[in-house]
């Protein structure tokens, strides 16, 4: 095969049994790789009812056919899993460099099952596979694991880590890769911790066989020019990265603020990427090969590091009314450290605000810290426990859902799903709330980034307060984004890059044929088997809704005053381009079209 | 009248955040932009208080302008 190594690594850690097996090729046309693939082969094996963190829950780590490639951003990988937190399919995507790594060790992707009987790590070089004692990194840090790590492992390997919130099964942990880099969402560092599996050491040096070179390095050529030349992809992220957002989202009145009670933040210029560039940014960190490099490395008076990153600085900061950078800053180093989902960590807190405001948490729940909007030692102190599960972080670390729901009152989670809604208000952006509701993994932007043409005007401006058009737009960028996270590029990439281009790039590295057809209707199939597989995990069409804030209470203030999320007007018109019944429920006739069961 | 603009990203390069602009009857846009100096090709958004503008859209007194550049991120 070309673009794929052909090979699937698959690692029992109940009985220690270490195996590989060949990639189908007809699975690998259908399914393209990452998330598509990794989905198909989770969802063939594992019994949707199953518990997120029992052992029967498996664990998918997978490359794409342009994973370690010359592509332009060619460095990612997917983990697919069953949430623990939303009991939906997880994919959560991380840069950096271990997932070009594991191509080139030789593997498209790695399967974990089962559970060891004490903590374990594994480590790959090339064809050598070993599971090995990891007591002496259970309950490290993520960087202490790495630095320990690095020093026994062959040189220039790659580090994939959880930290304590995975060890602790905190349904909002992370996988952590390369330090700073995250498969943040959906708690697919639950799962690992509940296999005792604290770390993957990955070390390649086998070369991706391309289909055409020649071809692939004229694509790439033009691909990289696009980018180059792109205003976002080649100027505005490379200066100021994700956190440039800050500004143009609060200037349009949908900064969500205080846990989406107000829609604009008075101090968002203090927390903005133009505050981050001038006083905290010391260098860019890009991930493998990528020629965009949004990547941040900061620097305060106390600590230095990864990030952050827009929907970060966003959760610790607006949606906890909170203007300080600096604490910002380390709220997003801890949980680096501890292994947490950023945006979820910041989202529960506003939360916890909220249900403080509201006299829910009591005087004794405090633990000596405040939980007040605008409280900047609250963030940092908050995230720390939620690491550590203490006090009343041990409920906090299971997400905002839980928490609001344990004291009777689960509408104050902003959660679609129970997976916390980052940094947009769908009020003022009506697309984006259809993309929200519709979101197979809950509460989500990069499902469907409706944010790009309804508020920045890529590929072309939408006016985003009309119901117009809208599902229509939300079903191709849906699908759209689906096959990019199958390829093994960052979904960044489509700022300046279309369907033929990702088509055309496959194409070169696998000799299969892409035509920007084609790529569609693989993301329609891959968002489909996603459907499925929720339907089956018994998440079904009640929950493609919004937090009845959103639905019901209208923004109060600033230029989208008036407005909620008016899902009704799109909802039955989305379900219907999709080939859905009018419940939301995949119809035989789509199944067959798509060639799924 | 007066016009607040506020400049966001490469757009404060060399310029303030944040200024008052005293212009002359029924400005537009365009007129904000000669003013500053800045070419329209460098401007992807344009808000006035907070909505969608266009260029040759006509100002009222106490308008807020917002200009960027092309930004994006997720
Ligand atoms: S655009 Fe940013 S996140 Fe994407 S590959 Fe490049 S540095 Fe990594």
């Amino acid at each position: 095969m070309f673009g794929y190594q052909g090979n699937i690594l698959r690692i029992n850690l109940s009985t220690g049994k270490v195996g590989v097996e060949k990639l189908d090729e007809k699975l690998a046309k259908d399914y393209v790789g990452g998330r598509g693939l990794a989905t198909k082969i989770f969802a063939d094996e594992v019994d949707a009812l199953v518990d997120a963190l029992s052992p029967a829950n498996k664990l998918i780590m997978a490359t794409g056919p342009l994973s370690g490639t010359p592509t332009p951003t060619g460095g990612r990988y997917m983990v697919v899993t069953k949430s623990p937190l939303t009991d939906t399919i997880a994919s959560s995507n991380s840069g950096g460099y271990w997932g070009a790594e594991l191509k080139f060790a030789g593997y498209d992707m790695i399967i974990v099952e089962g559970k060891a009987n004490k903590p374990v790590y594994i480590q790959i070089e090339d064809d050598n596979v070993e599971i090995k004692d990891a007591a002496h990194l259970w309950g490290k840090l993520v960087s202490e694991t790495t630095d320990i790590l690095e020093k026994d492992a062959p040189e220039k390997a790659r580090i994939l880590t959880i930290g304590p919130a995975g060890e602790k099964l905190s349904r909002i942990a992370a996988i952590m890769n390369d330090r700073f880099r995250a498969a943040g969402r959906s708690g697919v560092g639950a799962v690992m911790g509940s296999k005792n599996l604290k770390a993957i050491v990955v070390r390649g040096t086998k070369k991706v066989p391309i289909a055409d070179p020649e071809k692939l390095k004229e694509v790439v050529k033009d691909c990289t020019k696009k980018i180059r030349e792109n205003g976002v992809t080649g100027e505005g992220l490379p200066t100021y990265g994700t956190a440039v957002l800050v500004n143009i989202i609060n200037e349009n009145g949908v900064f969500p603020t205080n846990n989406f009670q107000l829609s604009q933040f008075a101090e968002a210029d203090a927390i903005s990427g133009e505050t981050l560039a001038e006083k905290y940014l010391t260098k860019k960190d890009p991930c493998y090969r990528c020629p965009i490099g949004c990547g941040r490395y900061c620097k305060t008076d106390k600590v230095e590091g990864g990030g952050p990153e827009y929907e970060t600085i966003w959760a610790f900061g607006g949606d906890c009314g909170v203007s300080d950078m600096p604490a910002v800053i380390e709220a997003n180093f801890w949980c680096n450290e501890y292994g947490l989902d950023t945006i979820s960590t910041g989202t529960t807190i506003a939360a916890a605000m909220e249900l403080r405001q509201r006299g829910f948490i009591k005087d004794h729940e405090m633990d000596g810290l405040s939980l007040e909007f605008g409280d900047a030692e609250a963030v940092v102190g908050w995230t720390k426990k939620m690491g550590m599960r203490e006090g009343l972080g041990d409920k906090m670390a299971d997400g905002s859902y839980r928490l609001a729901e344990s004291h009777g009152i689960p509408e104050l989670s902003m959660s679609v799903k129970k997976q916390e809604m980052p940094a947009y208000d769908p009020r003022g952006i009506q697309g984006q709330g259809l993309s929200y509701a519709t979101s197979n993994r809950g509460g989500c932007h990069v499902r469907g980034y409706l944010i790009s043409p309804e508020i920045l005007g890529l590929p072309e401006k939408l006016d985003r307060f009309t119901l117009k058009g809208k599902p229509e737009w939300t079903k191709i960028f849906q699908d759209l984004t689906a096959f990019i996270d199958s390829t093994g590029l960052c979904l960044f990439t489509s700022f300046a890059m279309g369907a033929e281009d990702y088509g055309n790039m496959v194409q070169a590295a696998t000799g299969m044929e892409w035509s920007a057809e084609e790529v569609l209707k693989a993301g329609d199939r891959i968002w489909n088997i996603e459907k499925l597989f929720n339907l089956a995990s018994g998440v079904g069409p009640d929950q493609d809704t919004l937090p009845p804030r959103l639905l019901k209470e209208p923004i109060g203030e600033g230029p989208s005053v008036g407005e909620v999320t008016r899902l009704d007007g799109m909802l039955d018109d989305y379900y219907s381009l999709r080939g859905w019944d009018e419940n939301g429920i995949p119809t035989q006739a789509k199944k067959d079209e798509l060639g799924i069961e | 009248m007066d016009i607040k603009v506020r400049l966001f990203a490469t757009l404060r390069e060399g310029r303030s955040k944040e200024l008052m602009l005293q212009l002359e009857e029924t400005p537009s846009v365009e007129k904000v932009l000669t003013e500053l100096e800045i070419d329209e090709r460098d401007v992807a958004i344009l808000l006035i208080n907070g909505r969608d503008g266009a260029i040759d859209q006509i100002l009222t007194e106490g308008d807020v302008v917002s200009l960027f550049p092309p930004v994006g991120g997720g």
